[in-house]
């Protein structure tokens, strides 16, 4: 074996220890407020139909495959759906393609799930739980975390307001920002463009970002805003200029779940991508009833990173894809 | 011919971006909580030296560029071309232009060694070693006495360059000279 061969971790023992603590930390957290521990399998017979996630697969038998879950929101469902109550789950999950500053393609998420909570409540509950991870300096003093609508924080940044621009302008936009060549984008690819590149980084402070575009509802409920725009009942928690939780008023309709693994595999297919068939499971719990529910997926790296005032979520992780 | 996707991007690697031979000096994958994911891609223009930054859809690809760094030795100058011979016994020369011997100018000295950039199997540009070792043909004689003053005239070497050296340099001088910042380093003979 040659001597220079690359072997110790990624993360120093500090941060390894402060992720350790972190853990122990959020276990204690939830049940302290009654919500369970639950662990389901990171092997799946279906995978998500999300067109920008992409799920590793692996043979078990000749022929026979699995997915590694993206999220372990279908499986979480199915609980919800049997009468599990309050339930979370740290564990790992799997992107393909996914790799970078704060990403690996194989990390830590923190998902959890709230019957008769609605997004409003979680966004306090997520509030609670960053606190009690994350430095005191780190927050505005006597206040809790700002909301501003997704309309606000495009009007403030980029005096543009996401709804009713054209997409010229928005494109437009979106090349005074970034030289961006001749690529093709779609008015959702080019405000995720925008709310990557030149927005996000400016998010420093503690923000929720709240009232999404329906187009960007993923697997939330649809509601109104006050200006008679349908918006998605979904919030994001952005912290040091990086996107922290995604959080969800969780869609329960199952035709409607149907409807948009539907949209999303022609969205697949017109892209050239493989359509997933949707998962009838999930489909099935939500036919029988999901209860009335928020749910949170929060990454648990970039927490840590957070804390440790990491650059890198590689400062984080023990050993992360290329060392592992 | 061979392409790469965003997510292979490396740094040195060669790529043809509008036509033109590039090297990847930075690649950064952003993405947002859900929707697209962009690389931001920082570039060198291998012909023109510009460097910018590109954001590509993750996924995206690109053509490799033929372009291939190679050590070669200057031989001499035509007053159209600057010829190089590869070191690596084969004897091939190759004539480099004005434009693509312009970084390397200022240090040529025949049978050193230079690594040369081959687009398309033409000399693109041509780096200097780090330090080179070259002659004084012109400097004004030194003060005696202020050498433990640090200070400094200007002097004319053999390749061309002016360079600032201490007082007691004199022509005939062979000096070490980093390339990479014009400065003076030692004298070496």
């Amino acid at each position: 074996m040659p001597n220079d061969m690359r072997w110790r971790p990624n993360a120093s023992l500090a941060n390894l220890r402060l992720r350790a603590d972190m853990l122990a930390r959020i276990r204690c957290f939830f049940a302290d407020c009654g919500v369970l521990e639950v662990d389901t399998p990171l092997l799946c017979q279906a995978t998500g139909t999300d067109p920008h996630l992409e799920a590793l697969a692996l043979e078990l038998a000749p022929g026979e495959w699995r997915f590694l879950q993206t999220s372990p929101e279908f499986a979480m469902k199915r609980l919800l759906a049997a009468g599990s109550g309050p339930v979370y789950q740290l564990c790992k999950a799997f992107r393909r393609d996914e790799a970078g500053q704060r990403h690996n393609p194989e990390f830590t998420m923190l998902e959890w799930y709230r019957p008769g909570f609605d997004d409003l409540r979680l966004m306090g509950e997520v509030e609670a739980l960053v606190r009690t991870c994350l430095p005191t300096a780190m927050f505005a003093e006597n206040t809790t975390i700002p909301q501003i609508s997704y309309r606000k924080l495009f009007r403030q940044i980029l005096a543009l307001d996401a709804f009713s621009a054209s997409d010229d302008e928005l494109l437009a936009c979106a090349r005074q920002h970034a030289d961006i060549g001749d690529m093709g984008l779609s008015r959702d690819d080019t405000l995720s463009l925008l709310m990557s590149l030149v927005i996000e980084p400016q998010l420093r402070e503690p923000l929720f970002v709240v009232e999404f575009p329906a187009t960007q509802a993923a697997l939330a409920q649809i509601g109104q805003d006050n200006e008679g725009d349908a918006v998605a009942r979904r919030f994001e928690l952005f912290v040091g200029g990086m996107e922290l939780a995604n959080g969800y008023l969780e869609l329960t309709d199952s035709a409607e779940q149907a409807r948009r693994f539907d949209a999303d595999n022609r969205q697949r297919q017109a892209s050239g991508l493989t359509v997933h068939a949707a998962d009838q499971r999930v489909l099935a719990a939500l036919a029988h009833g999901l209860p009335d529910c928020a749910g949170v997926a929060l990454g648990f790296d970039r927490l840590v990173m957070l804390a440790a005032g990491a650059a890198h979520i590689e400062q984080v992780i023990s050993f992360v894809a290329d060392n592992a | 011919m061979a392409t790469f996707s965003t997510n292979e991007f490396k740094q040195g690697l060669k790529v043809l971006l509008d036509g033109d031979p590039c090297s990847i000096l930075d690649n950064e994958f952003v993405k947002p909580g859900k929707g697209q994911a962009f690389n931001r891609v920082k570039l060198r223009n291998l012909l023109n030296g510009r460097i910018w930054e590109r954001t590509f859809k993750s996924g995206e690809s690109l053509e490799a560029a033929d372009v291939m760094e190679t050590d070669m030795s200057y031989l001499f100058n035509d007053s159209e071309f600057w010829h190089f011979m590869k070191t690596d016994g084969s004897f091939e020369q190759f004539a480099a232009d004005k434009a693509a011997i312009a970084d390397a100018l200022n240090w040529l000295k025949e049978e050193d060694v230079y690594v040369v950039t081959l687009y398309n199997d033409n000399p693109i540009s041509v780096t200097p070693p780090n330090f080179v070792e070259i002659e004084v043909v012109e400097t004004d004689p030194g003060l005696k006495g202020d050498t433990a003053q640090g200070g400094s005239k200007p002097a004319t070497l053999a390749s061309g360059a002016v360079v600032k050296v201490p007082l007691f340099v004199n022509i005939g001088d062979v000096l070490r000279v980093d390339t990479r910042t014009g400065e003076y380093q030692n004298r070496v003979r």
